[in-house]
């Protein structure tokens, strides 16, 4: 292992991450556009908070092959959570409560997968295996997801290489989680068994910028498709990040591409860091073998502490409970990520494993703020026996909490002896990744039996296939050529508005540039106006444009006629304001001179300004407003 | 041989032999697409013969169509043996012993994961395996009776069964716990109501509802639920225990003569019908929700009779049957009939020649009620008159499924019409009630607001 010391995020260069040997993998979630959801009939996409029911059921681990307990099944029956589920009648029904097996699987959204397996150029799997992939923390009731492998393989391009697909699958989304306090975790489950579309990609991204802009192309592909979902939380990536010597980590749940180069610096950082803890391991004599710790309960000696946490417990009978680590001293200051250090990742398991989740839920020796006294510390660690050059933690709450925090404690400095934990890990806030559970193994995938197998003749693949849209990068190069306005392109190219495009220009004639400004700079005005809408629907664009060609409508009163549509839910073709032509202004502005005379105009320098607002209020929407200015001047130049 | 490429037919059998791929080969297998890597698993008898299926590394499996096959590379070989872990059942003298007869149902198990069976745990060190927390309520011995699932259930087996019980008690357990699979427990509950009787310990039957291979399911706490049942209740009756609600909040004690599965697949399907439960039963306390149950007592004083007819069936009446339904029972020997009638217990008269007939050929016809909750009153109205003229006894608010194993064990008793009435009238243990409590009969009807509001208020 080289000296490498990680620099700040600003600083660091693609050469500084090879050092370390940056690796990352993406696994990106995506809601598809669908209907109904995956494995029953419930709507999909209707979220609601409110709930009428509500339902408890605890998760027991059931035994892997070896008779042994998976890892991660073991820690989530140690936490001993009641798993709280709110159900609102609309959005779930029995299936996603578990209490019926489940419906044939929706073909709408197995059709979307299969089409963006084909986008991926990934080999379509000739008959479909539905699987449960065991998940103990209460986030899908059964205490499985059904899943299925809907195509092996695939490429995209990346600057001037080829970056492969693993896999593509196709499974249930879980429940949104609400809180998760002490022994009681309450999800919500409206986003329940709705499909989503699993892709893998291998570890081929060497930098943390390179790993966002890969999940840019592989969102821009799927949203290309008009078929997925989109806005918040439609997209969710798991990101694998692993330096020489580490171990793959996943990243769970990052809610936007943004937010992966700070997450994938820090944890290659903390990997990095812990393998260098290691070695400071090694050079004082400590080893996986020789790892001593120790455990007291020291609840009588702290009785009179005025340290606030402690006190408080100590107030509700709670009990209090020390860990020596063995030639630790110092250690829980070890840097692991961007100020945060070795003290956390044991603060984290406390938390996640014993169910103390009121911060913080220990303190050390090590620490330099201030928690109990010094006189406090000498007489803990006279007490249960410590040197000087030991680490003492302590931990306080409910006694048996507390009994699995002390194991845990010692459990997780051992593993230092071993460098990275097998684990996964939450994105947080600042950038940093925080503990959330042991990384599951293989042993957790088992089949169906609920489902048969299921077969995908080639004539469904054949038939998705002549429909497949082009790819967004292709439409990107059309659109300049056509000269669509700069900031209208990307947006139109991954919108499922680019086939209605395509048919304006090549079917209507319209002219391109008009097109793109309707569909993807009005929308924007829109909102900008303050109205309130989620979208609008296509076949209003399609209309207007269509209105537009036939000269049913002038190009100033589309976007008028799209704020109806959207304010107040009215759009009528037959009822659009007709266009007035060039040659007709000079009408109306003659016919409003009586109107500026009648006014007394404060300052006769405004007079032009005043006409021309006069006649536009009365042809708004029907004429270019230049063409409206031209003729006031031309006119009052006329009269006077 | 055959075994080598376990359920492989035509195609994909060929294609297996031709490169010597055999079941649980790791192998390479290459399309024109792709390679896929993994093992080779058994193929399901129910499934085609067109498709190879592999388990990936990552764990899912695929199917691969065997046309599309262009090699198959072998690198190894990965046979799954399967053991489900055994931890001596621990032994405490201050607990009370208690047996578990299983019939079928799988309450405990371990998952093969790579095909998909469920491995049954039974004895008690398997079930130690995966319910530890059983010790701390028992000493469990357990007996495989059968392996037969519920509606393989019959006559031979609820013989079997109650003469195993009988032994139990005999050998002087606890408590018992009957296995049982759920669709047809409740037709085992109420002829094990009849055939063993004056229990001076719990008959406690169980199953799960859920597959006891998912973590979230009702399997480990009814076990729990039921263990603890038998152990330790003073109700020395056959009862059903599966889940009250479906949270994981509590069980349910149902009498084995007034229960019946009202969901296809909910947990919390057993119910009891025209009357309350004899108990909630929780991790930490039995409740008895009423006190007329029988008591435990210490002596062995057990009363087994197995007698069963086999000749006897269930009519479900509908609108327009004819005759020709009844004519063919009585043509094909059948000694018994119940008859599920529409409301207070109604026929057609297009049935009464052939009711006629069954009478005249000494058969027994009782009549119950579709409607399930409720009494078979045929003195109302002249219909129901007509038809006691014709024979056919009401049996008050019997269940269908109940007057059906009834009637086969008294008629197994007994030729002589009146002894068989008699037996059937005369309540063993709440099979026929004086009187339905008011809330004996409680659906309560979603979407009205009090009852949202009560459902809003306590978990389903
Ligand atoms: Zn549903």
């Amino acid at each position: 292992m080289n000296d490498f010391v990680f620099k700040p995020f600003d600083e660091m260069t693609d050469d500084d991450y090879q050092q370390v040997g940056f690796m990352s993998g993406l696994e990106i979630h995506q809601q598809l556009l669908t209907e109904k959801k995956l494995f029953c009939r419930c709507p999909a996409g209707m979220y609601n908070q409110k709930f009428d029911a509500e339902i408890l059921r605890h998760m027991r681990p059931t035994l892997s092959e070896l008779g042994e307990y998976d890892g991660t099944a073991l820690m989530e029956f140690k936490t001993k959570k009641d798993i709280i589920y709110h159900i609102n009648r609309d959005t779930v029904c029995t299936y996603e409560m578990d209490d019926t097996p489940p419906f044939e699987i929706n073909e709408q959204a197995l059709d979307i997968a299969l089409e963006i397996a084909l986008l991926y150029q990934s080999a379509t799997t000739d008959e479909i295996h539905i699987a449960r992939k065991q998940y103990l923390d209460g986030s899908i009731p059964t205490g499985f997801q059904r899943t299925a492998i809907v195509s092996i393989g695939g490429k995209i391009p990346y600057k001037d290489r080829m970056i492969d697909i693993i896999q593509l699958s196709i499974e249930e989304d879980s429940c949104r989680e609400v809180s998760d306090v002490g022994h009681r975790r309450v999800y919500i489950a409206d986003r329940l068994g709705m499909p989503l579309l699993e892709t893998v990609t291998a570890p081929d991204m060497k930098t943390p910028v390179e790993v966002a802009e890969v999940g840019k192309i592989l969102s821009n592909i799927v949203k290309s498709t008009g078929k997925v979902r989109t806005g918040a939380g439609a997209a969710r990536e798991d990101v694998n990040v692993s330096v020489t010597g580490g171990t793959r980590i996943e990243i769970k749940g990052v809610p936007s591409l943004k937010r992966i180069p700070l997450l994938t610096y820090n944890e290659a950082m903390r990997q990095w860091n812990l393998l260098r803890l290691r070695e400071e391991l090694k050079k004082r004599e400590i080893t996986t073998e020789i790892f001593r710790s120790k455990s007291d309960h020291v609840t009588r000696l702290l009785r009179k502490t005025t340290y606030t946490p402690i006190a408080a417990a100590l107030q509700e009978e709670k009990v209090v409970g020390s860990v020596i680590l063995r030639g630790f001293k110092g250690l829980l200051n070890w840097q692991t990520q961007t100020e945060t250090y070795f003290s956390k990742e044991i603060s984290d398991r406390v938390r996640v494993v014993a169910c103390l989740t009121t911060l913080p839920n220990i303190i050390h020796s090590d620490s330099t703020s201030e928690t109990i006294s010094i006189a406090e510390w000498q007489k803990v660690k006279k007490a249960i026996g410590a040197t000087d050059k030991d680490t003492v933690v302590i931990v306080w709450g409910n006694s048996m909490d507390v009994d699995t925090a002390m194991k845990e404690i010692a459990i997780r400095a051992k593993e230092a002896t071993l460098g990275v934990p097998s684990e996964t890990r939450q994105a947080l806030k600042d950038g940093t990744t925080g503990f959330e559970r042991i990384l599951p193994g293989p042993e957790r995938m088992y089949p169906d039996t609920d489902l048969p197998p299921k077969r995908i003749p080639d004539e469904r693949i054949a038939k998705i296939k002549s429909q497949l849209p082009e790819y967004y990068w292709e439409r990107v190069k059309w659109y300049k050529k056509l000269g669509v306005p700069q900031d209208c392109i990307e947006p139109l190219a991954i919108s499922k508005l680019a086939l209605l495009f395509k048919k304006a220009v090549k079917e209507f004639g319209v002219n391109p540039k008009l097109v793109a400004v309707v569909l993807i700079q009005l929308p924007k005005r829109l909102k900008k106006m303050q109205v309130e809408f989620e979208s609008i629907e296509e076949n209003v664009f399609e209309g207007l444009l269509r209105a537009y060609k036939e000269g049913l409508v002038a190009k100033e009163g589309i976007l008028p006629a799209l704020y109806d549509a959207v304010k107040y839910g009215v759009f009528d073709l037959d009822n659009l304001p007709p266009p007035i032509e060039d040659k007709d202004i000079k009408g109306f502005v003659e016919n409003s001179l009586t109107e500026i005379r009648v006014k007394t105009l404060r300052d006769e320098d405004n007079f032009e300004a005043v006409y021309k607002g006069i006649v536009m209020n009365k042809v708004r929407g029907r004429i270019d407003g230049t063409v409206v200015s031209k003729a006031v001047i031309k006119y009052v130049k006329e009269i006077k | 041989m055959a075994d080598d490429y376990k359920g492989y037919k035509d195609e994909a059998l060929a294609v297996l032999m031709k490169y010597e791929a055999m079941v649980w080969c790791d192998v390479v297998v290459s399309t024109a697409q792709t390679n896929f890597i993994g093992i080779i698993l058994p193929r399901s008898e129910t499934s085609d013969h067109l498709h190879i299926v592999l388990k990936l590394r990552s764990g899912y499996n695929v199917g691969i169509l065997a046309d599309k096959v262009t090699d198959i590379k072998i690198e190894g070989r990965k046979e799954a043996i399967y053991k489900i872990p055994e931890k001596e059942f621990p032994y405490d003298p201050v607990k009370p012993n208690v047996k578990l007869l299983g019939t079928g149902g799988t309450i405990a198990s371990r998952l093969d994961y790579r095909t998909g069976a469920v491995i049954p745990a039974f004895t008690p060190g398997e079930l130690y395996g995966s319910v530890p927390e059983l010790a701390d309520i028992c000493n469990l011995d357990t007996e495989k009776l059968y392996g037969v699932f519920s509606e393989n259930m019959g006559p031979e087996q609820w013989k079997g069964t109650a003469l195993a019980i009988g032994k139990a008690i005999e050998s002087g357990v606890a408590g018992i716990v009957v296995g049982h699979g759920t669709d047809t427990m409740h037709h085992t509950a109420a002829i094990l109501s009849f055939m063993v009787q004056n229990s001076p310990v719990p008959i406690v039957m169980v199953g799960s509802q859920r597959s006891s291979d998912r973590p979230s399911s009702d399997a480990a706490l009814n076990l729990m639920y039921s263990v603890k049942t038998a152990a330790e209740s003073d109700i020395a009756e056959v009862l059903v225990c599966m889940f009250g609600p479906t949270s994981d909040e509590y069980g349910l004690l149902h009498r084995g003569t007034r229960v019946r599965k009202m969901h296809s697949s909910y947990r919390s399907t057993f119910r009891t019908i025209g009357d309350i439960p004899v108990a909630m039963v929780s991790r930490k306390e039995i409740t008895p929700l009423r006190q007329d149950y029988k008591r435990r007592r210490s002596d062995k004083n057990v009363i087994i009779n197995t007698a069963f007819e086999e000749k006897v069936g269930i009519v479900y009446y509908y609108p327009n049957m004819k005759p020709d339904v009844i004519d063919s029972l009585i043509d094909n020997g059948y000694r018994g009939i119940v008859i599920a009638g529409t409301g207070l217990g109604h026929v057609n008269k297009p049935l009464y020649p052939a009711l006629q007939r069954a009478k005249e050929k000494n058969i027994a016809v009782y009549m119950t009620v579709q409607t399930l909750w409720g009494y078979v009153q045929m003195y109302v109205y002249d219909t129901g008159r007509d038809m006691m003229e014709l024979g056919v006894v009401p049996t008050a608010n019997m269940l269908p499924e109940v007057a059906y194993v009834k009637l086969g064990w008294a008629l197994g008793q007994t030729d002589d019409m009146e002894e068989v009435k008699r037996i059937m009238l005369t309540p063993i243990n709440g099979e026929i009630t004086e009187r339905e409590p008011s809330n004996g009969y409680l659906i309560y009807q979603g979407g009205i607001p009090e009852v949202e509001e009560f459902i809003s208020k306590h978990r389903k």
